[in-house]
């Protein structure tokens, strides 16, 4: 490529030269480059490599498309530079299964040295990587749920600031007994651990308010239709749901279809901002509390949301909000480090020191779990302050600061439970 | 009683979205003896086609119905060229013609989230079914009782084709004996070309006709294909008859099953299948088009 551009005269000028005289000349300027720079400035100089676990194919594509967009807008804005260095971005798909995901994790590990690794999208994926990412220290920023492994399994080389599966759902069942004065809810959420886990969030925060679930369903991961599961939702004042995916849409439907007026609460998949220009009219009124919104007015999250527009003409959800502020984390751990990401105990120890002021979701720090304790919100989703040429909006209606994935509980005593599951915490008498 | 009546009427709404997807399916099977898995992806696609001719793909705005026809035919164009281009030349090889389906179908589902992205897409409901039926404490949406009509519409229209027809003649021939049928001077071969594009117009249509209760999302098609396969190993491969009390069979055990014993709720959509393929594997009306 190089020697097409040379001009000829000079190429037979070149060809002329003894090999000797070569020799000497190239010798010369590397010795000349080895002066100019100290040694650790070369090593600087080389990109920091990021790797990045998402899910481009099959029925999770959806979110994770959204998380490689957040992920790009983040680098674009910055022109691919953290804590001034150049940044690599090295792309994995994981097939959204565990195994495929922990050949991509071994890949970006092993093949492609990456200094951090963002993603992966689901529990089950992460589940499989966990032991994996703390053998080999690589410090693993992810959007996945599951609430062990900032509590009850932690691992040290994980950094969570999306939220635990139930961290949204305390706050939301706060809500509902205060403010909504709800009283008897009947919970239904997907047939898994990411289910269980916020609808137990739920249930716990709005029974310590006064509240009582009358009972709990739990569909299969794919149900076509949810009107059987809408016909026996009865004997309440509300409903608390916890889908994701396409579910929500599906659910929101079979629901009004069913002919039931009754409030619907849910969290942060099941009222996602990309799922607005999807939503019919079915869904006004459903309450959300989500880590992220896209109806947050600030600089933060306004140059975010532009830049998702101006790049991939998409409203961001919170897989793209999340990536986007993992990666302002990244930035801000490796400025702290100097730059050098090759001490990955002291890289890691300063990405869990971050504390941001100003990203798409508002103040960002870690406890020492290494899960975020950030703002929620509780939105309300209708035609007001539509934004974008979206027909429906979540508007935001009330915020809850510092919110950590203990919720009011002191630590030790919620650590004392078993984590949320099918039939923890138990129905009582209602 | 409300409950009871809710979910009666909801087991034949799906029973007869299932029987527009199985029919086409049964009766290619019958006829070709493969199991046709791009089945669920034509159900897919039928829908993703729908939806863009629903938002002005063609530059105009096309009511819903006559974007579910267009999808369709679209759809069964794209299956004619599939079972000429790529089932042909492997025929005979019954295997190899299953695999390729089910290549095909990957590759189906990663152009579709290609072109339609992953987010998942809502059809409205036609505005003139939009409205709801009251019956005694129960509401029902109109559109899910015409979902009932348009089933037995395509019913009765398949019915009339297979039993008054020289092509149903011939179909019926070639499913029950393709050797036979070929001497006697049929074109099996071309009937081939005809079943496949009808099952998969078929499976293109119910996926629109579908949409406003399903929604249209990446993944709909790996949903769908096992209810297919269930109907149709209930109801008997090639037979009409067999898909459509399979359908209805399959509606009121998913309804009631997740009703009543959610927690087995696969289990017993599944346990009728496995009780047929034990006891009586042709089906409860294989070998009878009709």
């Amino acid at each position: 490529m190089f020697r097409k551009l040379t001009p000829r005269k000079e190429n037979l000028a070149f060809r002329k030269m003894t090999r000797r005289a070569l020799l000497a000349g190239t010798a010369a300027g590397t010795a000349a480059a080895l002066a100019r720079f100290p040694t650790p400035a070369i090593a600087q100089a080389a990109p920091f490599k990021l790797g990045l676990l998402t899910v481009k194919t099959g029925p999770l594509a959806q979110g994770g498309i959204q998380m490689e967009q957040g992920v790009l807008t983040y680098l674009k804005e910055t022109n691919y530079t953290m804590g001034g260095r150049k940044v690599d971005l090295v792309s994995a798909d994981t097939g959204g299964n565990p195994a495929g995901t922990k050949t991509k994790a071994q890949e970006l590990i092993e093949r492609d040295k990456v200094d951090a690794i963002l993603g992966p999208l689901a529990a089950f994926e992460l589940l499989a990587i966990t032991d994996y990412i703390r053998e080999q220290k690589t410090p693993t920023l992810s959007v996945a749920g599951a609430d062990d492994l900032t509590q009850r399994r932690p691992n040290p080389y994980f950094l969570r600031a999306a939220a635990a599966s139930s961290q949204a759902m305390q706050p939301m069942g706060h809500y509902a007994a205060t403010e909504m004065k709800l009283k008897r809810v009947v919970t239904i959420s997907e047939d898994f651990a990411f289910g269980y886990e916020q609808m137990g969030g739920f249930q716990s925060a709005f029974q310590q308010d006064g509240g009582c679930i009358v009972s709990k369903l739990w569909p299969p991961l794919v149900t076509p239709d949810y009107t059987p599961y809408a016909a026996q939702i009865s004997d309440c004042d509300g409903v608390c749901q916890g889908f994701a995916g396409s579910n929500p849409l599906r659910f929101m439907k079979a629901y009004a279809n069913t002919g039931l007026k009754y409030p619907v609460v849910t969290g942060e998949t099941g009222g996602d901002d990309a799922l607005l220009k999807s939503f019919g009219e079915e869904a006004i009124g459903l309450i959300s509390c989500t880590p992220y919104t896209v109806d947050l007015d600030t600089a933060g999250n306004n140059r975010f949301v532009e830049g998702m527009l101006k790049n991939y003409d998409t409203i961001p959800g919170q897989y793209a909000a999340i990536m986007y502020v993992s990666c302002q984390v990244i930035a801000a751990g490796l400025q702290a480090v100097g730059g050098d990401a090759s001490d990955k105990e002291k890289f890691m120890a300063a990405l869990r020191a971050v504390s941001l002021t100003d990203t798409p979701r508002g103040p960002v720090k870690f406890d020492h779990f290494g899960n975020i304790v950030g703002t929620f919100y509780v939105r309300r989703l209708g035609t007001e302050g539509a934004k974008y040429g979206l027909k429906l909006w979540n508007k935001t209606i009330k915020t809850y600061e510092n919110v950590s994935q203990f919720w009011t509980w002191p630590e030790q005593e919620f650590l004392a439970h078993p984590v949320y599951s099918r039939d923890y915490p138990p129905l009582t008498k209602c | 009683m409300t409950f009871w009546l809710l979910l009666t009427v909801n087991s034949v709404t799906f029973g007869g979205l299932l029987f527009l997807l199985s029919a086409g399916f049964s009766l290619i099977f019958g006829l070709m003896r493969i199991p046709n898995l791009t089945h669920g992806s034509m159900f897919m696609v039928g829908a993703y086609l729908g939806t863009s001719l629903l938002s002005g793909a063609l530059g105009i705005t096309l009511n819903f119905w006559l974007a579910a026809v267009i999808g369709a035919v679209e759809v069964a164009l794209l299956g004619a060229l599939m079972e000429r281009l790529l089932l042909r030349r492997l025929a005979g090889q019954q295997l190899a013609q299953v695999l390729v389906t089910l290549g095909v179908s990957f590759m189906a589902a990663d152009l579709c989230l290609m072109g339609w992205g992953g987010d998942p897409i809502s059809v409205a409901t036609p505005p003139a079914l939009a409205g709801f039926l009251r019956f005694g404490g129960a509401v029902f949406p109109l559109y899910r009782l015409a979902v009932i009509l348009i089933a037995a519409v395509v019913a009765l229209a398949l019915w009339l084709m297979l039993e008054r027809t020289r092509l149903g003649a011939m179909i019926r021939a070639g499913v029950d004996d393709p050797q036979m049928a070929r001497v006697v001077g049929i074109r099996v071969s071309q009937l081939f070309t005809i079943v496949f594009a009808l099952g998969a117009g078929l499976a293109g249509f119910a996926g629109m006709i579908g949409g406003p209760i399903l929604s249209v999302y990446p993944g709909l098609d790996q949903d769908m294909l096992p209810l297919a396969l269930v109907v149709v190993i209930l109801g008997g491969t090639g037979s009409l008859l067999g898909s459509f009390v399979g359908s209805i069979i399959v509606g009121f055990i998913y309804n009631f099953g997740q009703a009543l014993l959610p927690e087995l709720a696969y289990f017993i959509l599944f346990l009728p299948m496995v009780l047929v393929l034990a006891l009586r594997p042709q089906g409860l009306f294989g070998g009878q088009v009709l």
